[in-house]
């Protein structure tokens, strides 16, 4: 063990030690998830074909950032899907549930809260969200109390769940569309006053760099702590260089994606600047809903990675009799996870009503096919026990870059539809080879 | 003479940690175990015999909490315990290899061996880096060419999977140990193995119930052997009072010979 910088390059138990190439060296000594590397290579690779059968119309600022904003809320609610499939349950009711929080957020801000302490009080997003995110909590939990108590199937239960919320939505205000939204709240929803702008997206940016360097270091010191084999130098080096340097490009493109000229000309006129002959450049920086959903992510991958709850999530997704008789209350964590998936419901709605300025009764319609489609397409294995909150948001990303790539493209919705099927199937037969393989 | 269990000095026969009284489970009009009754001493190894569906992982999960009892009593170290779950069980300290292991096949070593009772940090986050240190100590213990420890279990082969449930099992001072066909899934030299544990951890004062097919172990490894048939305690025996024949004969027919103690699952002789 003295000899830090070869313990992990060597092959485990000795075998197969010829059998290395320097490729596979590479990706031992980083400990990279070579599945993910291979996602955001496919993702890649479908940004390019739009990009150059687009002529050149999709990989731009304003494209990508546009679609960083579409992704958000399905890329929420995959975070919540990705424990529930990996404790061999399912959710079909979040795009029902979200509806209802979203038109109960709706009424809530448009008419409940300015009637109780004015209209566009500072304190009626704050209220609005936090109301809405109980709400989505006790509807996530009555489901997760029917599936785990009462021990009806996940599917069944959330299939009920799916046309009761529907339903109880459109009873909230019988089917009028609510809008428009409270000013403040509006700006979860993206838009040039909705984004950080270039100085606060920097200093995510260096708040991000910072993150990545010191969580490599603590791992290494801990590590240390326990003389447990280290990755060598060089390959924390290629980490932390790769890391940051994602984090820089892609706040490079949001600062230069600028705002409107339509939109500066009203922002200049309301704050008495004089704009010069070349127009301002006023750049929009990380949308808050996007700023939102990483903020999502880093949560539940917090929760599904360090905490007793994910452990027990993972090991009752692997073999829940084994949970069981190893004393965990595997009941509760069941219901844990289904209130925390309506609570992210209700984040995303609040997002989702937030863009459209508008909470109607189609809101979220067929969202929990995107959800689950993006879990599954993020790697994670409906018989249960493999997922990543990541793999999801990424899945989250590759749906909306097809979708979003054929608009561009002017395909037909409906051919939308069909191509968007076959690459759901085609992501799962092509992992499944790939597992079988590594396995 | 039999031959006497080098470490049988250790059982404390004075001192019983487990009485089992009249305990029965029935699944659905079948009486799974019925009214059987089984007691255990410190440092003792009591061997549970029987055919399969004799009633013997069943009687034993009444003890562990996996199912709970319909009736009877459970007294541990002479007091009465309720044993509804198996953290219950964890908290009198008693603890079960369990026939098909019961590990999270998706998670690695360590997380199996500290599933339900993780170390934490001051943060309360999982604290995986002292598991793991915890888990190479004790595997090191158990199994010193062990090294894949950041695979999941799945990856393992069934002697070193077996060696992880074992070392969950003593990983936490457990003072009843519940073996349920240890040995099954191990090959000759694995199965001696297991044997040099059970008798290292009886000289701890560690009592064991151990089920097992194995007569030639169980006369081995245990001070008494107990018989269930149908659901029901045919009898138990101190091993150096019967033959292996008797105990076959106790196994399959229900006979129950002048040197054990008979329960109600004896077979009448007249």
């Amino acid at each position: 063990m003295t000899d830090k910088s070869n313990v992990t390059t060597s092959a485990p138990d000795g075998a197969r030690q010829s059998e290395v190439s320097a490729i596979t060296r590479f990706f031992r000594a980083t400990e990279v998830d070579t599945r993910m590397l291979g996602m955001l290579g496919a993702l890649l690779l479908i940004w390019i074909v739009f990009h150059i059968f687009s002529e050149g119309r999709f990989l731009t600022p304003r494209n990508l950032w546009n679609l960083s904003v579409q992704t958000s809320s399905v890329a929420i609610m995959s975070t919540g899907m990705v424990l529930i499939i990996v404790t061999r349950h399912i959710d079909l009711s979040v795009g029902s549930i979200l509806g209802f929080v979203a038109m109960v957020m709706g009424v809530m801000q448009t008419i409940t809260l300015p009637s109780l302490i004015g209209l566009e009080s500072p304190y009626i997003w704050v209220i609005t969200l936090a109301t809405g995110i109980v709400i989505g909590g006790i509807i996530g939990g009555l489901h997760g109390y029917v599936i785990a108590y009462l021990t009806v199937p996940a599917f069944i239960v959330t299939l009920g769940g799916l046309l009761v919320w529907r339903g109880a939505s459109w009873w909230v205000t019988t089917g009028q569309t609510i809008a428009p939204m409270d000013t403040t709240f509006r700006l979860m929803g993206g838009g040039p006053y909705g984004s950080i702008g270039a100085f606060w997206s920097w200093v995510v940016a260096a708040i991000a760099c910072v993150g990545i360097v010191l969580m490599i270091f603590s791992g290494r010191r801990n590590r240390k702590r326990f003389n447990f084999p280290l990755r060598p130098l060089w390959a924390e080096l290629t980490l932390v260089t790769v890391g940051c340097g994602a984090v820089l490009g892609a706040i490079a493109i949001a600062n230069s994606y600028p705002w409107p000229k339509g939109i500066i000309k009203r922002y200049a006129a309301s704050n008495n600047i004089e704009v010069p002959e070349g127009g301002i450049f006023i750049a929009h920086g990380i949308a808050i809903p996007v700023l939102i959903a990483i903020c999502v992510g880093i949560v539940m991958s917090f929760i599904a990675n360090r905490t007793r709850f994910g452990r027990y999530v993972f090991a009752m997704g692997g073999n829940p009799e084994a949970a069981e008789l190893a004393g965990i209350n595997t009941r509760w964590v069941t219901m844990k996870i289904f209130i925390l998936m309506g609570m992210l419901c209700a984040i995303a709605g609040s997002i989702s009503i937030a863009r459209l300025n508008a909470a109607t009764n189609a809101q979220g319609v067929l969202d929990e096919l995107l959800v689950i489609a993006a879990a599954v397409i993020g790697g994670t294995s409906l018989s249960g026990g493999i997922g990543t909150i990541a793999g999801a948001m990424i899945g989250a990303v590759v749906m909306q870059s097809l979708q979003s790539g054929m608009v561009l493209l002017g395909v037909d919705a409906p051919f939308q539809n069909i191509v968007v099927g076959i690459v759901l199937v085609l992501a799962v037969w092509l992992d499944g080879q790939y597992r079988r393989r590594s396995v | 003479m039999q031959n006497q269990s080098p470490t049988a000095s250790a059982v404390d026969s004075t001192k019983k940690v487990i009485e089992m009284n009249d305990c029965s489970i029935s699944f659905g009009g079948i009486h799974a175990v019925d009214h059987a009754s089984l007691d255990l001493h410190q440092g003792e190894v009591v061997a549970l015999l029987g055919h399969n569906g004799a009633g013997k992982s069943t009687f034993i999960k009444l003890l562990s909490g996996a199912y709970k009892r319909d009736s009877g009593t459970i007294r541990v170290r002479g007091e009465e315990a309720t044993i509804n779950n198996p953290r219950d069980a964890k908290a009198y300290g008693i603890e079960t290899i369990y026939q098909t292991l019961a590990l999270a096949d998706n998670v690695d070593t360590a997380a199996n061996l500290f599933l339900g009772r993780e170390l934490r940090t001051v943060w309360g986050t999982l604290d995986d880096i002292a598991m793991e240190a915890k888990a190479r100590e004790v595997m090191g213990r158990l199994n010193p060419r062990f090294e894949r420890f950041k695979e999941p279990v799945m990856a393992l082969s069934g002697g070193q999977r077996q060696s992880v449930a074992i070392a969950r099992a003593i990983l936490f001072n457990a003072q009843i140990l519940i073996m349920d066909e240890p040995t099954a899934a191990l090959g000759p030299q694995e199965t001696a193995q297991v044997g040099e544990l059970i008798k290292q951890l009886k000289t701890q004062g560690i009592s064991i119930f151990l089920i097992s097919h194995d007569i030639e172990d169980v006369f081995e490894l245990a001070d008494r052997v107990a018989v269930m048939k149908n659901g029901q305690m045919v009898g138990s025996a101190p091993v150096n009072a019967v033959t292996k024949d008797e105990v076959l004969g106790m196994i399959i027919l229900g006979k129950c010979p002048p040197g054990a103690t008979p329960g109600p699952g004896a077979m009448q002789e007249d």
